[in-house]
C-alpha cells in the first residue's frame, strides 16, 4: 500500500467520496491506464454473442435473499454490488460499465439451477457472482459446465472439486484447516481434540482433513471425539458432558446456522469459559456474521481460523470496511465470505482486461496467475487450479463480536482441492 | 353405458384444449429454456392430480405427497447417477466407480440396495413401485385404524419430515443436503441438450395425459362415486357394507404412484433431486397447487399447478426482493374470490356462457352434480 493513498482523509465523506477513494485505491494498484471502449470493438472482444455492448457489459448476481440461507448470503450479495459500483466509477471493464440481473435462489437448490440456466441462456450474462452452500453450488455445477458459463464462488468450502467454470474466492478445507491446527499445536501445546460438526459435507471432509492432520503431523497428538449433529439441531448437552469426560484440549467445532446460537450458549451455560481456554475452542465456521446471531458474550474467548477478518489493520481493509459501511449502513459487519465475495468482481475485471476479451474461453485463460494487491486481505493470486492463494489467519473473539488477529501465516497458502494423504 | 361414458360432452372438450396447450401452444411460443421449465411444471401435476383424487375426491388431505414425488425421483436419480458415476468418469477418486459422494463419505464399495438400480427396468419399476408400497404402509396402518382428517394431514407430514431428515443424515448413501447432482445421460442419451429437453417434454406430456385418463377412469367408475360419498358421509358408506379403508388405501396408493412418475420426470427434467423436494415445505406446496386449481378438478390441478410455478419464475424474475410477497398474494385472493379455485371459476363463470351461446342444454346445477364439477 502506498502512502498516498493511506492518507486520505477519513471524516465527513460522502458516499461518493469513498467510491472516488477506493477508485483512487485501487486504480493506484491495478492497471493505471483508462480503458477505453472505442480500443475494443464489442465485435472483437465478444465472439460468443454474450450480454455485451458498445458500453455496458452485464453479469449475473444469483443468491438467496429469501429463506433460510438469505441471513448469510446478503453480505455477499452488498459486496457484490459495492465491488461492481466500484468499478463503474473507475470507468468499468474495457470501457463498459457493468450491470448486474440479480436472481434469488431462495435457498431452494432446483431454483439455484433454474436461475444459473435462466442467466446464462435468457440474459447471456458475461460471468456470474454467486451461490453460498455447497448444495447450490453443486446443483449450478452441471448448468455452468453445461453452457460455459463463469461462476466466482466466495465461500470457504471442502474442496475435492475444480471445475473449468468455476473461480473459488474462499478458501478450500485444507488451506483454513491446517494453520489453525498448525498453530494451536505449536502455541497451545494441544494435544487432544475433540471434532464436532453439523451433518453435511463440509464439516465432515473438513474433519477428515483436521483428524488425518492430527494423527499424521502433530506429534503426540490425538482426536479423542467426532460427532455430527443434524443442521438446526438445537441440544449440545450431551456432547457437553462428553467433552467434560474426555476433557480435551481443544474443541474443534464445525457447527453452523441456528445451531451455532445453541452450541455456544450451552458450552458457556455449562460452565466452560471459553476464556479460560482450558479446553480451548477453535471454529472453522464463525465469522463476524454468526457472532451477530450468537452474541459476542457467549462466544468471548473463542478462537477462528479463516483468511480475513474485519479487524485485520491495513489500508486496502480500512478502505474496504469504510465504503462498505457507507452503502450499506454503519451496523453492518463483514465476516470471511463477504470480503471473498467482494473479490469476485475485481478478479474477473483483472482477468477480462488481461484476456482483452469478455469471452468465457479467454476469460479462463487468462485466470490462473491474477494478481490482486488491493483484495482487503492483502495480496492474493489465482492458482491454476481456479483456486486462491492467500493467508490463514486465528482471530480470538471479542465480546463486542470482533475477533482479534493473534496469528498470520508468513506466506500465502498454496489451494489444494485434492490433499494427497488427507483421503 | 355408452361407448364415451368415459367422458361427458365438456370433459372431452377440456381435455382436448389441454392437449393443444401442452402440445401445440406451449412448444410453439416458448424457447428451448422456457419449455423445459414448463416440463418441471407439468411434473408437478402428476401430483397436483393424485391430489385431486384423494383430497378433492376422496376427503384425504395428504400434507406428504413430496415423500412420493421426492421416493420416485431419487429411484431415477439412483439409476442416472450409476450411469454417470463410471470408472473412467471418476477415477479422481479414492475409490473409483461408485458415486462421488459417497467416496467424499469414505465410502468404499456402492451399498448393497444400490446395485438393483444399474439396470433400467427395475429403476423404472422402482419409481412406481417404491411410492405405492410406502404409500401402501402408510395407508393400512392408519385407514384401518379410522384415522383420518386433520390426524392423518399431520401424520402424513411427519412422514415428509422423516423422510428429509433420514436422507440428509444418511449422506455417504443419499448425497445428503447436496442430493444425487450431476445427472448426465440416460443409456448413453445425453439429457442435458436441448433437443433431448424437447423430448423429455413431450414424454412428460404423454405420460401426463396417460395419468389424467387413469384418474379419469376412476372419477367415472363406481369407485370414484364411492369417494365422493365417503367423503360426504364416511359412515353412511361404511354402512352399507363397504369396506371404505380398502378405497382409501386404492386411492392413496395411486395418488402416491402418480407422484412418483412426475418425481422421475423431474429428475429427467431437471438433472438432479434433492431433500428439498421431499420434506414438508414442498409437500404443501403441491397442496396448494390443487387448491389454486380446484380441488374437485383433476384438469383444474394441472392448470394449478402451471399456474403456481409460473407465477413463482415470472415474479422471482421481475421482483427478486418481493417475489415471496406476490404470491402470497395470488394464493389468497384465488381462495378467498374463488374457494374452487381455477376449475371453479370456470364451471360457473365461463363454461354455462360459451353453453348459452352454442345453445346446448343448460348448465348443469343440481346439487350433485356440483360436488363433481365436470370441467
Amino acid at each position: 500500500m502506498t502512502d498516498e493513498t493511506s492518507k486520505k482523509p477519513n471524516s465527513g465523506v460522502n458516499r461518493r467520496a469513498v467510491l472516488a477513494g477506493g477508485t483512487a485505491l485501487t486504480a493506484s494498484l491495478f492497471l493505471p491506464k483508462q480503458l477505453k471502449a472505442a480500443e475494443y470493438p464489442t465485435a472483437e472482444i465478444n465472439t460468443t454473442g454474450l450480454a455485451v455492448t458498445d458500453d455496458t457489459v452485464t453479469i449475473g448476481i444469483l443468491h438467496s435473499i429469501t429463506g433460510t440461507m438469505a441471513i448469510s448470503e446478503t453480505g455477499s450479495v452488498q459486496a457484490e454490488k459495492l465491488a461492481i459500483e466500484q468499478i463503474n466509477a473507475q470507468g468499468g471493464i474495457l470501457g463498459r460499465k457493468i450491470e448486474y440481473i440479480q436472481e434469488d435462489g431462495g435457498s431452494d437448490w432446483p431454483t439455484f439451477a433454474e436461475k444459473a440456466k435462466k442467466l446464462l441462456v435468457n440474459d447471456k450474462v458475461a460471468s456470474v457472482m454467486g451461490c453460498w452452500t455447497s448444495a447450490s453450488r453443486k446443483a449450478v455445477l452441471p448448468v455452468f459446465e453445461q453452457y460455459n458459463g463463469f461462476l466466482y464462488y466466495p465461500t470457504f468450502y471442502e474442496g475435492l472439486e475444480q471445475s473449468p467454470n468455476v473461480i473459488y474466492t474462499g478458501q478450500e478445507a485444507t488451506q483454513q484447516i491446517i494453520a489453525g491446527l498448525d498453530w494451536v499445536a505449536k502455541e497451545k501445546g494441544a494435544k487432544s481434540f475433540y471434532l464436532l460438526g453439523s451433518d453435511y459435507i463440509w464439516p465432515r471432509t473438513s474433519n477428515k482433513i483436521a483428524r488425518k492432520h492430527i494423527e499424521n503431523y502433530l506429534d503426540g497428538a490425538k482426536v479423542v471425539g467426532e460427532e455430527y449433529y443434524p443442521l438446526g439441531h438445537t441440544q449440545f448437552n450431551s456432547v457437553i458432558n462428553k467433552i467434560r469426560l474426555k476433557k480435551p484440549d481443544v474443541i474443534y467445532a464445525i457447527v453452523v446456522g441456528g445451531s451455532n446460537v445453541a452450541f455456544y450458549k450451552q458450552l458457556k451455560a455449562a460452565g466452560i469459559d471459553m476464556t479460560k481456554e482450558s479446553p480451548l475452542v477453535l471454529t472453522i465456521s464463525v465469522t463476524e456474521d454468526e457472532i451477530r446471531g450468537i452474541g459476542g458474550e457467549n462466544i468471548e474467548g473463542a478462537y477462528a481460523c479463516m483468511k480475513y477478518f474485519q479487524s485485520l489493520t491495513n489500508d486496502n481493509n480500512e478502505a474496504f470496511v469504510k465504503s462498505f459501511k457507507e452503502m450499506w449502513g454503519d451496523d453492518m459487519v463483514i465476516g470471511d465470505v463477504t470480503q471473498a465475495a467482494y473479490l469476485g468482481p475485481w478478479l474477473w475485471k483483472a482477468a477480462v482486461e488481461k484476456a482483452g476479451s469478455f469471452d468465457v474461453d479467454k476469460v479462463r485463460a487468462a485466470t490462473p496467475g491474477i494478481e490482486l494487491t488491493s483484495a482487503p486481505e492483502g495480496y492474493v493470486k489465482v492458482h491454476d487450479n481456479h483456486h486462491l492463494w492467500s493467508k490463514t489467519r486465528v482471530g480470538l473473539a471479542k465480546a463486542d463480536g470482533q475477533y482479534d488477529v493473534v496469528f498470520e501465516t508468513a506466506d500465502l497458502v498454496e489451494p489444494d482441492p485434492f490433499p494427497e494423504g488427507y483421503q | 353405458m355408452k361407448a364415451n361414458a368415459l367422458f361427458t360432452r365438456s370433459e372431452m372438450i377440456g381435455f382436448a384444449i389441454l392437449a393443444c396447450v401442452i402440445f401445440l401452444l406451449l412448444p410453439a411460443v416458448l424457447d428451448t429454456f422456457r419449455l423445459n421449465l414448463f416440463g418441471k411444471y407439468l411434473t408437478y401435476s402428476f401430483v397436483a392430480i393424485g391430489l385431486a383424487l384423494c383430497w378433492g375426491a376422496g376427503g384425504i388431505l395428504s400434507l406428504g405427497q413430496g415423500v412420493f414425488f421426492g421416493l420416485g425421483g431419487y429411484c431415477m436419480a439412483m439409476f442416472l447417477k450409476l450411469e454417470a458415476s463410471t470408472p473412467e468418469n471418476t477415477a479422481i477418486q479414492s475409490t473409483p466407480g461408485i458415486p462421488d459422494f459417497m467416496d467424499w463419505n469414505q465410502l468404499t464399495a456402492l451399498p448393497w440396495w444400490w446395485e438393483p438400480f444399474h439396470s433400467l427396468t427395475f429403476a423404472l419399476f422402482a419409481v412406481v413401485a417404491v411410492p405405492v408400497v410406502f404409500a401402501f404402509i402408510i395407508g393400512v396402518a392408519m385407514f384401518r385404524r379410522r384415522v383420518g382428517g386433520v390426524y392423518f394431514a399431520i401424520i402424513t407430514q411427519a412422514f415428509a419430515a422423516i423422510l428429509t431428515i433420514l436422507i440428509i443424515g444418511q449422506q455417504g448413501f443419499t448425497g445428503g443436503v447436496n442430493g444425487i447432482t450431476d445427472l448426465r445421460t440416460l443409456l448413453g442419451w445425453d439429457i442435458r441438450t436441448d433437443e433431448a429437453k424437447e423430448t423429455l417434454y413431450y414424454v412428460n406430456g404423454i405420460l401426463l395425459f396417460a395419468v389424467l385418463f387413469a384418474a379419469q377412469f376412476v372419477r367415472r367408475s363406481k369407485l370414484g362415486r364411492l369417494l365422493i360419498a365417503m367423503r360426504d358421509q364416511e359412515d353412511r358408506v361404511r354402512f352399507s357394507g363397504y369396506d371404505v379403508a380398502s378405497f382409501k388405501i386404492f386411492i392413496f396408493c395411486l395418488g402416491a404412484g402418480f407422484a412418483g412418475i412426475g418425481g422421475a420426470m423431474f429428475t429427467l427434467q431437471v438433472g438432479f433431486m434433492s431433500p428439498t423436494l421431499v420434506g414438508i415445505v414442498p409437500s404443501i406446496e403441491m397442496v396448494i397447487f390443487c387448491a389454486v386449481g380446484g380441488r374437485l378438478s383433476i384438469l383444474g390441478a394441472v392448470y394449478g399447478a402451471l399456474l403456481v410455478n409460473w407465477a413463482k419464475t415470472t415474479f422471482s424474475e421481475s421482483f427478486p426482493e418481493l417475489w415471496l410477497f406476490g404470491l402470497g398474494g395470488l394464493f389468497i385472493a384465488v381462495v378467498m374470490a374463488f374457494p374452487n379455485g381455477l376449475a371453479g371459476i370456470w364451471v360457473e363463470k365461463i363454461e354455462p356462457r360459451l353453453l348459452k351461446a352454442f345453445k346446448k342444454s343448460p348448465a348443469p346445477a343440481s346439487p350433485a352434480q356440483q360436488s363433481t364439477p365436470a370441467e
